[in-house]
């Protein structure tokens, strides 16, 4: 049976526990919020792109004007996988389900035709122990993320397809459905998927007028789109840690809770124990005094 | 025909502006055009420069750079790589880009990749500052 100071003991320290737990749930709680709104804000360039691509590539149909090298499938073995993970843990299972997903994706090809862009500490950690090759690692820049790293990493990204280093180009990552839901999603970024971008276009049959023409306009257009594409890709995936980890430290912060409950009963009843046996300690001595006396 | 043209600009991180304007110049690439209402689709990619859009006897100034510009239905759509209002720019680093820019100009030739890149920043430096120049 454990000591009352050893149950007291116990119990201080899950509620140190549960300071900390508690405390980095508000501040993923914050941070969410502002993840979430720069999601929201980034939608109305995102989604008119798309549209504008859409129209683009199909309103010129068939014609050499819709023609561009990061559009046109290539027949070949070799993949590239980007996959974003956070930096740090402690948040349920949301850097091991991505890590799980890349994994299938992986394993589909041979390992010699596959290459890596790893996002993320938990990405880089666990895939550097492994026999694929990792072409690049972005590391530590989530707190101050902006466009210029989504920049980055497209245009690397699009250098090694036109180089012809990959003749696909995959992005893994967790899809920010709502504050308790991430799921890990794949999406082709190269080639850029036609069906993608015929989608949006309710007004393909527009003749624009276009300056200087549709073919430099695509050639501007193509990058940014693909740019844009990861820019979404990595702010969802920050809000989703945040999510992640603000719902992974509720629970913790729960589950302290009712382990200090359960600890605080048990100290109670050790301590009404420890009394009950020094009562009758007491009482037993008194009445061995007393018979003493009669006899 | 509607008389009033709907504006929206939008750049990566957020949109800026989303109004209704009766008449709307935009830096396109190959210079800039105007845009009233009845205006034909037309389609461009962006220079560096103002933009203005004139709501009533009002005109409202933006320092863009970059992107794409859709006219369709009266609607005008911005894909700006970057755009903002007078108030928005920092005065301080628009000029400590310009500086920069003209140091790197000087004593370098026009092939140089460098150059045409000094060239860009000086631009983007130098339309801000006329942007703020607008503010108040």
């Amino acid at each position: 049976m454990a000591t009352l100071r050893d149950i007291q003991r116990r119990i201080r320290s899950v509620q140190s526990t549960q300071k900390i737990t508690r405390a980095m749930k508000l501040v993923a709680a914050a941070k969410l919020r502002r993840a979430q709104e720069r999601v929201l804000a980034a939608r109305p360039y995102a989604g008119k792109m798309a549209e504008l691509l859409g129209n683009l590539v199909t309103g010129s149909d068939g014609s050499d004007d819709a023609a561009h090298p990061l559009l046109e499938p290539r027949e070949g073995p070799k993949r590239q996988i980007v996959i974003i993970t956070a930096d740090k843990g402690l948040a349920g299972a949301f850097n091991s389900n991505v890590i799980r997903r890349a994994l299938e994706l992986v394993r589909q090809s041979s390992t010699a035709d596959v290459t890596l862009v790893v996002v993320g500490r938990k990405a880089r950690d666990f895939y550097r122990r492994r026999p694929w090759t990792i072409k690049r690692d972005m590391i530590g820049f989530w707190d101050r993320l902006a466009f210029s790293h989504a920049t980055e990493l497209a245009d690397y990204v699009m250098q090694q397809y036109l180089d012809g280093e990959a003749d696909e180009v995959h992005l893994v990552y967790n899809e920010f459905r709502s504050v308790v839901v991430q799921r890990p999603v794949r999406v082709q970024l190269l080639p850029v998927p036609r069906t993608e971008t015929a989608g949006a276009a309710e007004a393909g049959s527009i003749a624009y007028i276009y300056e200087p023409n549709a073919k430099s306009i695509l050639d501007d257009l193509l990058p940014r789109h693909v740019r844009t594409q990861v820019f979404r890709a990595l702010m969802e995936s920050l809000a989703g840690e945040y999510g992640a980890r603000m719902t992974a430290m509720e629970a913790a912060t729960t589950n302290a809770k009712e382990m200090i409950d359960v600890l605080t009963i048990q100290y109670n009843k050790a301590r009404q124990e420890k009394i009950t046996k020094e009562l009758l300690d007491i009482v037993g001595g008194a009445e061995a005094l007393t018979q003493g006396r009669e006899s | 025909m509607a008389d009033r043209l709907t504006l929206e600009v939008a750049t990566p991180t957020r949109l800026v502006v989303a109004e209704t304007a009766e008449e709307i110049v935009v830096p396109g690439r190959q210079g800039y055009f105007g845009v009233l209402p009845g205006h034909a689709a037309f389609l461009t990619t962006l220079g560096v420069g103002e933009l203005m859009y004139r709501i009533g006897r009002d005109e409202h100034y933006l320092a863009v750079a970059g992107g794409f510009a859709e006219v369709r239905n009266d609607k005008v759509i911005v894909l700006a790589d970057s755009a903002e209002r007078p108030e928005e720019i920092d005065r301080a680093r628009a000029e400590g880009a310009r500086d920069r820019a003209e140091r790197r100009l000087a004593g370098r030739s026009e092939s140089d990749v460098d150059y045409t890149r000094a060239m860009a920043a000086l631009a983007r430096a130098l339309t801000r500052l006329q942007t703020a120049g607008r503010r108040g």
